[in-house]
């Protein structure tokens, strides 16, 4: 440094460049927010810096738009061990065990490179659990594709696809569950919504909470690349016309080391030698070790020169920047290093000591001998801008009365077409590509209401679902936010599980845009609501924004519908108890349990069958929901019933279907008297449940002293749905349309 | 029954298959690490069960038929000890040269993962004791490379020595393309070596031994495994 030269110019470096406006703009920090950064340090940052503020500052890791909602939803309950915050929330389930589990989204990664995206994604998520100290035991996948006409559509759902089973299967944890949904708003941004659930000791959860001054930081797993480079950077704008170009930012995985990374982490986790543990997801080392040092209030100093790395000369912001996958931070207890470097060493497994924790609440990184960051630590993170963005509510529609749609086909005819639909045909072609009986737990595979996995060796199990639907909560964020989470508890319930808790993966366009803005707001609303009113706590999420594509010769971006999937975990005491939807036996009778008004405003119905996307969704009466599940829940307990289904999209008659075709059992139904046939059948009213009993009376009786509204359609029988004067409708031909549509289509047959 | 279960890197069915064992022997399986040199004394069987070692890199198979611990395993079959090698472990005895023949991509090229029907085409062998010969049973299949190809010569030779112990059937025991999910020539689910002593299959007998999770058509398996070390002793 030279005499008479400000300080500052100890951190220009003489092989990075200079920081100019273009280059901020670059790592997308708005001129307010490299102010503010500015004024922070007191200097002009360094480009290494720079590259910190941004990957720390960027929406995904930040929750800048999002932050003063999220503090709005409810995130506590006696169960709860930890919520919001973490690598993931916990959950006590007694007997000493503690379930650990999130859901996170690879939206941008996905769609620039399906395979690796959706890859990475489950690989991320599975690092978010096992880093606690659980190990995963289930995964499910929430995945919205474009509309299947569109050209590129059938890549992307075999690239996805292909990516989520590499990675699970060769990991070795079983996909039980998810959804998988096509709609035409998503042609420019697919969403890949990923949960991992995992085991734990309950006294033996692991944070990323670091302690003591003078300890260790020791970098575990792969080596560190030059891929990912600004991966949540980009997971913070929305695409252009070049969405082909950002390839270089979506990284690549390799199952097969974050098989070994679990493995040793566990190993490591047993022998008592780690204080804290922090995976490197987004923004790799530098979200790490920040985190690590903010959350205990200690500073961080980082030597890069020790990094193991995949090629030489990487520069420090290379480094602080590379998003290169299965690698952990960890801050050891001093005397156990040399314990832990050997198990990592019997793994195949990198292990170096790249730093320390300092009582400077500093964030050094020396490089080459140079100092190349000296940051606040706790503002690095604290002090990112919060937005209360302008928002402007969403239109409301008005309902639509079932009597006012002309109903264009028969009863039959219209079943048919929509058990055959890409949204509600079979996903076996999907799920049949996932390991989902992998570790020998999966009582109920893909396919039902919710998977439920036996927990270790019983009797206890977890039911596990996802749930939203992005068409009610585009037409109305709040009562669609509220629905989301009530079919998830719903569909928990049917299996006979009891709801715990839930990790929401927030999915919506530019928040920068009021009418977006408007969207999330009052879908975290409705999921408040709803959570509360159902005792169903939010113990983690992740929220992508931006999901947005500007096509050439367009000013504004055409964003997803807003898609907030839920992600619910519910707990039955013995998994020999859980419920299924297949019809049992002949002669039993079918009752549905809620009321039917025959609500078509935004259903299925009248999108595919009358082509229009119109009207109010349905309304959810959360004191119904909560009275009509716990009904249902007692009488799976109690022997009661032989079979559940939740109605849901299509409503009531695809949900027998649906019932009839698992079992290949049919149905004689009575035709309502009272409604208009399609919206009886085919309305998507809430709080439903279908079941069938073997004593229609008791289930009656109960029904009368519980107040909940329970009408007897018919009963099971034969091998063909019958309905009053309807064509009948062979089980086994409905069965062929359900099965057939997505090979087909997969197959190369047109949409 | 003293079981040994090997765990190469990348290996991940391997609780499933100690769970089975337990459950049916009544005995834990000993762990023993791919980089040790030998199996634990007094061994019975050796089981080599399913996962991605070395994450399926190269070849399925490949780099853990060459581990240090797979000459102990080939002196142990050469002394005519019993080897029950599953899914991954098919693919590593084929790289080993303990069974012939090899396992290519499943025909339609994905990953599949569900419950297959397989015939015992014979009873009376160690592995296959628990069934009748004729017997249909219900066990899923989770590969992506399951597809077992050899030279005619092999197959005739395999076939003609009767060391096909199980085929893809369909639910009445007929052999037909549509149920031969993976596309294995003459349906091969699951084959001998020439002495009787190494089986390889591809599917998973260790995921269907509790009632309580649907289906108890493995058990046999294991049960004649335990049988046949019962009646030796």
């Amino acid at each position: 440094m030279g005499e008479g030269r400000e300080p500052s110019a100890f951190y220009v470096i003489p092989s990075e460049p200079a920081i100019t406006p273009e280059l901020i703009a670059q790592h997308g920090l708005k001129p307010d927010e490299y102010a503010r950064l500015v004024k922070l340090i007191g200097r002009t940052p360094s480009f290494t810096e720079l590259g910190i503020f941004s990957a720390m500052w960027n929406e995904h890791c930040s929750y800048k738009s999002s932050k003063i909602h999220l503090r709005t939803l409810p995130t506590k309950a006696p169960w709860v061990i930890q919520g919001p915050g973490e690598n993931a929330g916990v959950i006590d389930i007694g007997d000493g065990l503690a379930v650990v589990f999130k859901m996170e989204s690879h939206n941008h990664p996905s769609y620039i490179e399906p395979y690796q995206g959706a890859a990475t994604g489950v690989g991320g998520i599975l690092r978010d659990v096992f880093t606690m100290g659980a190990r995963p035991i289930a995964c499910l996948n929430a995945l919205s594709f474009g509309d299947p006409k569109n050209p590129k559509t059938r890549a992307l759902v075999a690239g996805v696809v292909a990516g989520i089973g590499g990675y699970g299967n060769s990991f070795g944890v079983p996909t039980v569950g998810g959804e998988v949904r096509f709609d035409r708003r998503y042609n420019g941004n697919i969403l890949v919504n990923a949960m991992a659930v995992g085991i734990a000791e309950k006294d033996k959860i692991f944070y990323a909470k670091a302690t003591g001054v003078g300890m260790p930081i020791v970098y575990l797993g792969s080596k560190t690349g030059r891929d990912g480079i600004h991966g949540a950077t980009m997971a913070s704008a929305e695409f252009g016309a070049d969405a082909e170009e950002k390839r270089p930012t979506v990284q690549v995985g390799d199952p097969f080391s974050e098989k070994l990374l679990l493995e040793a982490c566990l190993e490591i986790m047993a022998k008592s030698c780690v204080i804290a543990i922090q995976d490197m997801g987004a923004a790799g080392l530098t979200c790490s070790a920040v985190e690590m040092g903010a959350k205990g209030d200690l500073g961080v100093t980082l030597d890069l020169d020790k990094v193991p790395c995949r090629e030489t000369g990487m520069s420090a912001y290379e480094m602080m920047l590379s998003e290169s996958q299965e690698r952990m931070l960890m801050v050891l207890k001093p005397d156990k290093e040399k314990e832990a470097e050997a198990i990592f060493r019997k793994w195949g497994l990198d292990f170096a000591i790249v730093g320390e924790t300092t009582p400077t609440k500093r964030f050094i990184v020396r490089h080459g001998g140079a100092v190349m960051a000296d940051l606040p630590i706790k503002e690095l993170g604290d002090e990112a801008p919060v937005y209360d963005r302008h928002f402007v509510e969403s239109r409301r529609r008005p309902a639509i009365d079932a009597a006012s749609v002309k109903p264009p086909t028969p009863i039959a005819d219209t079943l048919e077409k929509l058990i055959g639909s890409p949204d509600l045909c079979s996903k076996r072609w999907v799920w049949e590509q996932y390991d989902h009986v992998i570790l020998g737990n999966t009582v109920q595979r893909p396919g039902g209401d919710a998977a439920v996995v036996r927990v270790n060796d019983g009797p206890k199990a977890l039911a596990l679902t996802s749930d939203v639907t992005p068409r009610y909560c585009e037409a109305d964020p709040f009562e669609g936010g509220k629905q989301a989470v009530a079919e998830a508890w719903r569909n928990l319930t049917a299996v006979g599980a009891r709801p715990l808790a839930l990790t929401d993966n927030l999915n919506f366009g530019n928040p920068e845009r009021p009418e977006i803005m408007g969207q999330l707001v009052g879908c975290i609303r409705g999921i408040g609501e709803a959570s509360r009113a159902l005792d169903f706590p939010i113990v983690s999420g992740n929220v992508s924004l931006y999901n947005e594509t500007k096509f050439p010769g367009e000013n504004l971006g055409r964003a997803i519908l807003p898609t907030p999937t839920i992600g619910g975990v519910g707990l039955l005491d013995d998994f020999t108890k859980s419920m299924t939807l297949a019809f049992k036996a002949e002669g039993e009778a079918i009752l549905l349990v809620g009321d039917t008004r025959g609500w078509l405003g935004q259903s299925l119905y009248l999108r595919n069958i009358c082509g229009r996307e119109e009207g109010a969704p349905p309304p959810v009466d959360l004191a119904a929901e909560r009275r009509h599940g716990d009904f249902v829940r007692n009488l799976i307990r109690d022997g009661l019933v032989t079979a559940v289904h939740d109605i849901a999209d299509g409503g009531l008659l695809v949900a027998l279907a649906e019932m009839a075709i698992v079992s290949s059992i049919g149905a004689v139904l009575e035709a309502p008297s009272d409604h208009p046939a399609h919206g009886f059948w085919f309305g998507e009213d809430q709080a439903r449940y279908l079941i069938t009993a073997k004593d229609a009376d008791i289930v009656a009786q109960r029904a009368r002293k519980a107040g909940v509204p329970l009408r007897r359609l018919g009963a099971t029988g034969g091998r063909v749905l019958a309905l009053g004067d309807e064509r009948p409708m062979p089980v086994d031909d409905l069965k062929r349309r359900f099965e057939a549509w997505l090979p087909a289509y997969m197959a190369g047959s047109p949409a | 029954m003293k079981s040994a279960l090997l765990v190469f890197p990348g290996i991940n069915r391997e609780r499933d298959m100690a769970r089975a064992l337990k459950l049916m022997s009544g005995r834990e399986p000993t762990m023993v690490w791919h980089a040790d040199r030998e199996l634990p004394a007094g061994t019975d069987l050796v089981v080599i069960p399913g996962g991605f070692s070395y994450g399926d890199y190269l070849r399925c198979g490949a780099i853990a038929a060459r581990a240090p611990i797979m000459a102990a395993v080939r002196a142990f079959a050469q002394k005519g000890g019993l080897v029950l090698a599953i899914c991954n472990g098919f693919q590593i005895v084929c790289e080993a040269g303990l069974l012939p023949g090899v396992l290519m991509r499943n025909s339609q090229l994905r990953f599949i993962c569900r419950d297959v029907y397989l015939r015992v085409e014979r009873s009376d062998t160690p592995f296959t004791r628990g069934y009748n010969a004729g017997q249909v049973i219900r066990v899923p299949v989770a590969h992506g490379e399951g597809n077992y190809i050899a030279d005619g010569e092999t197959i005739a030779r395999l076939e003609g020595e009767g060391r096909v112990l199980f085929r893809y059937a369909s639910p009445d025991g007929m052999i037909d393309p549509n149920w031969n999910h993976n596309g294995a020539m003459n349906a091969i689910a699951g084959i001998l070596n020439e002495r009787g002593n190494v089986l390889g299959m591809m599917p998973h007998p260790e995921n269907h031994v509790e009632a309580s999770m649907g289906c108890t058509d493995g058990r046999g398996l294991f049960a004649g495994l335990v049988d046949h070390f019962k009646l030796a002793a």
